[in-house]
């Protein structure tokens, strides 16, 4: 009979679940900024941290066991973000996962954030088996990984400064599309020529990335061209901003690739949402995680739990949130 | 309050070296400026100085890190927070708790925040050179951090 696994995340912004099959299909996955739990919770919380997670992580473990038809004593083990992260962020999703285990004698698998990205490629029809080399790409994340197991990874390179996301995003805040940008700056770079303004690549040594100088030279940009002329010239200094970024992730996939001489390549993360590295790495050949795994969500940390221990009662009462390792 | 113009990123994390070295557990040190003016590579320079090993990257997404050393160094960076509540100052306290915390982009928190015995502004000169200002009105910190920034900085 097909086990069924519960994820939960709380790590950062997004209040999520989602139960799969011991098999890597996603019978439900909920994120606390979908339209429709914001409409049924409430709205918009302006809150950054914990206390909306106290509000969300109820409905919305609620609605992923709903949507997949099950109840909590259908599931086999329950997953869930140890760390890293805020600490009262995690520790909702925590406390709320000992509780349900508490409660139902359900075994707690304690999952890594970072872990949890890379599982997101696991799941479904056509799951990626190990070894492969990753790039973890997200707001607070910039991280090349060697995957040689479902269950570890080794970091061989990373941001030095800015995480690719927030660069994209302070990037859109430097152009006046607000924050977070991230997602209307690939919009507006769409309509504009990526060759009009060359923006510095960083030269890292080994396989790290540094975001801050393009963002630096960005600001400056903007600074000499004042507003009448910026407004002209927006969507081509989007589009000239988007390409450094991505050709230096995509380098860096190569460079990385090679050295490490992984043939399999795959990207995780919400950066790689953005429709520029998309195209990049899909004529590459990379493997990219579907656009509903690519932002924090709890069927990647359901996944990453069919690989780790379980805890049976009470081993898990002393397990605590770590920020960072 | 002490200025100093720094003529690279290099140099800027070398006045955080200098800070580094007149602090003590529980301080909390203010870091305003804004985008690319160098709030973290000036971080960066004094969580090595205090023994932070590995990367010492943004933490605007985050919020904030808690870096192991003797004493830990917590980082944090309220960009994200239009105001704080009680429910979010509650969220971040631990971070201020047995460590030397900086803090970007302090002033939203100012309510909460313990109060900043040194608060560091920086401004764009150029793409490379930054007017750096560190204000505190301790004046034993005032002298040994004098004394720390040499012969490269001038009391204003």
């Amino acid at each position: 009979m097909t086990e069924l696994i519960l994820g939960l995340e709380t790590s950062c912004d997004e209040t999520a679940a989602a139960v799969i099959s011991d098999g890597g299909a996603i019978l439900s996955n909920v994120i606390s900024s979908q339209a429709q739990i914001h409409a049924r919770y409430g709205g918009v919380v302006p809150e950054v941290a914990s206390r909306r997670h106290l509000e969300l992580v109820e409905p919305v473990v609620a609605d992923a066991l709903e949507q997949a038809g099950a109840a909590l004593e259908d599931v086999s083990a329950i997953g869930v973000t140890q760390g890293p992260g805020l600490v009262g962020a995690l520790l909702v999703g925590l406390s709320y996962a000992k509780g349900l285990s508490w409660a139902s004698g359900v075994p707690l698998v304690p999952v890594d954030h970072l872990r949890g990205h890379v599982a997101s490629l696991f799941l479904g029809e056509e799951p990626l088996a190990p070894p492969f080399l990753c790039l973890l790409a997200s707001g607070g994340h910039t991280l090349l990984l060697v995957v040689r197991d479902y269950d570890s990874h080794e970091v061989i390179g990373g941001t030095r400064d800015d995480a690719a996301g927030e660069a994209f995003d302070k990037g859109a805040r430097l152009l006046g599309l607000g924050y977070p940008g991230g997602p209307a700056l690939d919009r507006l770079a769409r309509t504009g020529d990526a060759t009009a303004y060359r923006f510095p690549i960083a030269r890292m040594e080994g396989l790290d990335f540094s975001f801050s100088g393009v963002k630096t030279a960005l600001l400056y940009a903007v600074k000499d061209l004042g507003d009448a002329a910026l407004a002209e010239q927006r969507a081509d200094l989007a589009a000239s901003y988007e390409r450094a970024i991505v050709q230096a992730l995509l380098q860096r996939i190569e460079q990385a690739a090679e050295s490490m001489s992984m043939e399999t390549v795959a990207v995780v993360g919400g950066v790689a949402a953005n429709s520029a590295l998309r195209a990049g790495l899909l004529a590459r050949g990379v493997r990219v995680a579907p656009l509903a795994l690519c932002t924090d969500n709890g069927a990647m940390i359901a996944s990453a739990a069919r690989y780790a221990p379980k805890l049976l009662e009470t081993d898990y009462l002393s397990i605590d949130a770590y920020s960072s390792r | 309050m002490l200025r100093v113009t720094t003529s690279s990123a290099g140099g800027t994390a070398q006045l955080g070296v200098a800070l580094a070295e007149c602090l003590r557990v529980g301080d909390v040190i203010g870091v305003r400026g804004e985008l690319g003016a160098g709030k973290t590579v000036f971080i960066r320079g004094a969580c090595e100085a205090l023994g932070v090993e590995g990367r010492v990257t943004s933490p605007t997404f985050t919020i904030g890190h808690r870096y192991l050393a003797d004493p830990d160094v917590a980082h944090l960076d309220l960009y994200r927070f239009e105001s704080m509540s009680p429910g979010e100052w509650a969220d971040i306290e631990p971070l201020f708790v047995d460590s030397i915390a900086f803090v970007e982009w302090p002033d939203v928190g100012a309510e909460y925040l313990p109060a900043p015995r040194a608060v560091v502004n920086l401004r764009h000169v150029d793409p490379e050179r930054r007017e750096i200002e560190i204000t505190t009105a301790d004046q034993q910190l005032e002298r040994s951090l004098a004394a720390a920034m040499g012969d490269a900085s001038s009391a204003a």
